[in-house]
């Protein structure tokens, strides 16, 4: 402890100091401290910074890698506004987010719930059990989608007939292919499981206590206790997935995308945003189209963000505010 | 990381004072007691049976597949022999664990270096360049896919495993930011008697802050074994040579192949789901302490 006071820290505060020593060690750390950074710094200007102007440039031209680019102006975004598979593929990714996310919050809060329940043994083996799904490779998500909601001989449908109800073709309807994939979605539900586990163990019992001494009903203390303390972590999971949920690719793609046979299969119903912009991009080398619809997505996603951060500020509570 | 500290270890001591748990839960009366053991059970089974489906369906013969018996009637281990005859499994195993190992070890050295540059000192620009690395985390690996694919092409690289790991090695916003939380809870005073002592900037990185954090960046390195496991998008775009596949890229092969767009001989496709899946499945048993930890902090942030 007594070395602080021996040797102060050199930060901005400290004008007792001689200044020639106290700058000259002050650039030595800051010089120290930007080399530790270098890797991310090189990383941000070679694959970040670059690429995005890159990409900008790239979303006026027609370029196809194999011939130089063709400067084209505004024109892929005028196309991609047209583009009749741009909407539906948008609409699409929309649909799946409206369904998947709060679905998604729905089933974790309650999975939660119900782990803050039991003793911590028990909580431990069913939070393992619940994370397994997200461990998984959403390659292997995608093969089980096909198989468990395939129409006439998958599980889900024998497991619905058996209690009298004539299960869809999930896999081929085009109205039930989102539903079928977000309610395998939420198989992978547990990550968020332990985030809401975690932001429930941090609610302060007491709480419950004064709630309980006020006659509180179990609904109650979950609506004025449970949810303003642990919105937090409800508004963190909110923009995550929403931000994931838009840029759903693999299962989808595994099961539907790839092979000619699967191409019409589900009559473009699982056609994601990413799923048409990777087709445009490394399947027809329409570089210069993808790179608009790419932006497009970018500003897509920072409106939803921002709207979504405006309307949950009102309900987040902040500890200490 | 005052605000971590606290949100952790501030609930410790009350919620340990009574016996178990908090109050509202722990009904009194039997029969919603019962109905919570249901619904909990009924959970764990609907977790658990695809991983069961799939296993069981994947040692069926072709006719049996989809008969949705947990126990096979008839066993076909041979189901795995074909998929490696079927196609370069092996290749594709080795492929797996090269590019995860090297997406994990170069993610975990290049963020543990830029965290501690973040967390340990004073420079100008360090704020905005922090938020920066924040920003990119909100940036859909979209808008820099096609620029960072044409880099590799230009470098003669398009068509390698490089490009599923080197980016890599200039540090991964996520773990960044990990990463720094754990730096900053170090002690300074720490630091401060090192340097008294004639240390170099190196030398308290090195024996000083990753030492003591070495389960951050265990959780750093899991986290990106399984990110870089699972990833399709990738090799997807880069690998053309089967030989080079990995294995979520040599299933989507073969789902093409065998399953959706071939005969339908969905063993042979669930023997190869089973093979993608269950190195993943026994590294989580192994480490799932970390893996839950890492999941647990990035909700804490708030």
């Amino acid at each position: 402890m007594s070395s602080i006071a021996v040797t102060p820290a050199p930060g901005p505060r400290t004008p007792a100091r001689p200044r020639g020593r106290a700058t000259g060690l002050r650039r030595r750390e800051a010089l120290a401290g930007y080399g530790f950074l270098s890797p991310w710094i090189i990383g941000f200007g070679v694959f970040m910074a670059g690429p995005m102007i890159a990409s900008f440039v790239l979303s006026l031209t027609d370029y196809d890698v194999l011939t130089s680019p063709d400067y084209v102006g505004w024109s892929n975004y005028q196309d991609l506004l047209a583009d009749p598979k741009v909407r539906m593929s948008l609409a699409n990714t929309l649909v799946f987010a409206m369904l998947q996310v709060p679905l998604t919050m729905m089933a974790a809060l309650g999975l939660a719930s119900l782990l803050a329940r039991v003793g911590r043994r028990s909580a431990g083996f069913f939070r393992t059990l619940f994370y397994l799904p997200v461990v998984t490779p959403k390659v292997a998500v995608g093969v089980l989608f096909l198989l468990l909601f395939n129409g006439q001989v998958g599980l889900i449908n024998s497991a619905l007939e058996w209690i009298g109800i004539d299960g869809p073709q999930w896999t081929t309807d085009a109205s039930w292919v989102k539903p079928g994939l977000v309610t395998m979605s939420l198989w992978s539900v547990g990550g968020t499981v332990v985030i809401y586990l975690a932001a429930l163990k941090n609610v302060p019992s007491e709480l419950y206590e004064a709630a309980a001494i006020d006659g509180a009903s179990a609904w109650q203390q979950f609506r004025n206790v449970t949810l303003p303390m642990i919105s937090g972590a409800l508004f963190f999971t909110f923009i995550v997935l929403t931000i994931a949920a838009l840029q759903v690719f693999d299962e989808a793609y595994t099961a539907f995308y790839g092979s000619r046979a699967a191409a019409s299969y589900s009559s473009d119903a699982a056609l994601f945003y990413l799923i048409y912009l990777f087709q445009q991009a490394f399947q027809f080398l329409h570089m210069g189209y993808a790179s608009a619809m790419a932006w497009l997505l970018f500003v897509v996603i920072v409106i939803i963000t921002i709207i979504q951060v405006r309307v949950s500020r009102r309900f987040v509570y902040y500890e200490g505010e | 990381m005052s605000s971590v500290q606290t949100m952790t270890a501030a609930p410790n001591p009350t919620t340990a004072a009574p016996p178990r748990g908090p109050a509202p839960g722990r009904s009194r009366r039997p029969l919603s007691r019962i109905a919570f053991w249901v619904i909990l059970l009924g959970a764990s089974v609907i977790f658990l049976y695809p991983f069961l489906w799939l296993v069981s369906a994947s040692l069926k013969p072709r006719p049996e597949v989809f008969d949705n018996l947990l126990v096979p009637r008839r066993y076909a281990p041979g189901n795995y022999v074909e998929v490696w005859q079927a196609a370069p499994v092996l290749d594709w195993l080795v492929n797996s664990v090269t590019v995860s190992l090297a997406a994990a070890v170069t993610v975990t050295v290049s963020s543990s270096l830029v965290a501690f540059g973040f967390a340990h000192f004073r420079f100008p620009g360090r704020n905005v360049l922090f938020g920066l690395v924040l920003g990119t985390m909100m940036l859909p690996a979209a808008v820099t896919m096609i620029p960072v694919y044409l880099i590799w092409n230009g470098a003669g690289l398009a068509t390698t495993q490089v490009p599923l790991w080197a980016g890599n090695l200039f540090g991964s916003a996520f773990y960044i930011f990990l990463l720094r939380q754990f730096f900053l809870g170090l002690p300074r005073e720490l630091f401060e008697a090192a340097r008294v002592d004639g240390a170099s900037y190196w030398t308290m990185f090195w024996r000083i802050a990753v030492p003591l954090c070495k389960p951050a960046l265990i959780v750093t390195f899991v986290f990106e074994i399984q990110a870089s496991w699972s990833d399709l998008m990738r090799p997807l775009i880069y690998l053309r040579d089967p030989e080079l596949f990995t294995l979520p890229r040599g299933l989507k092969a073969i789902v093409d192949q065998f399953g959706q767009g071939g005969e339908a001989e969905w063993e042979i496709v669930l023997a190869g789901s089973v093979i993608t899946t269950l190195p993943m499945i026994i590294l989580f048993f192994i480490l799932q302490r970390y893996f839950v930890e890492g999941i647990a902090t990035q909700g804490r942030k708030g």
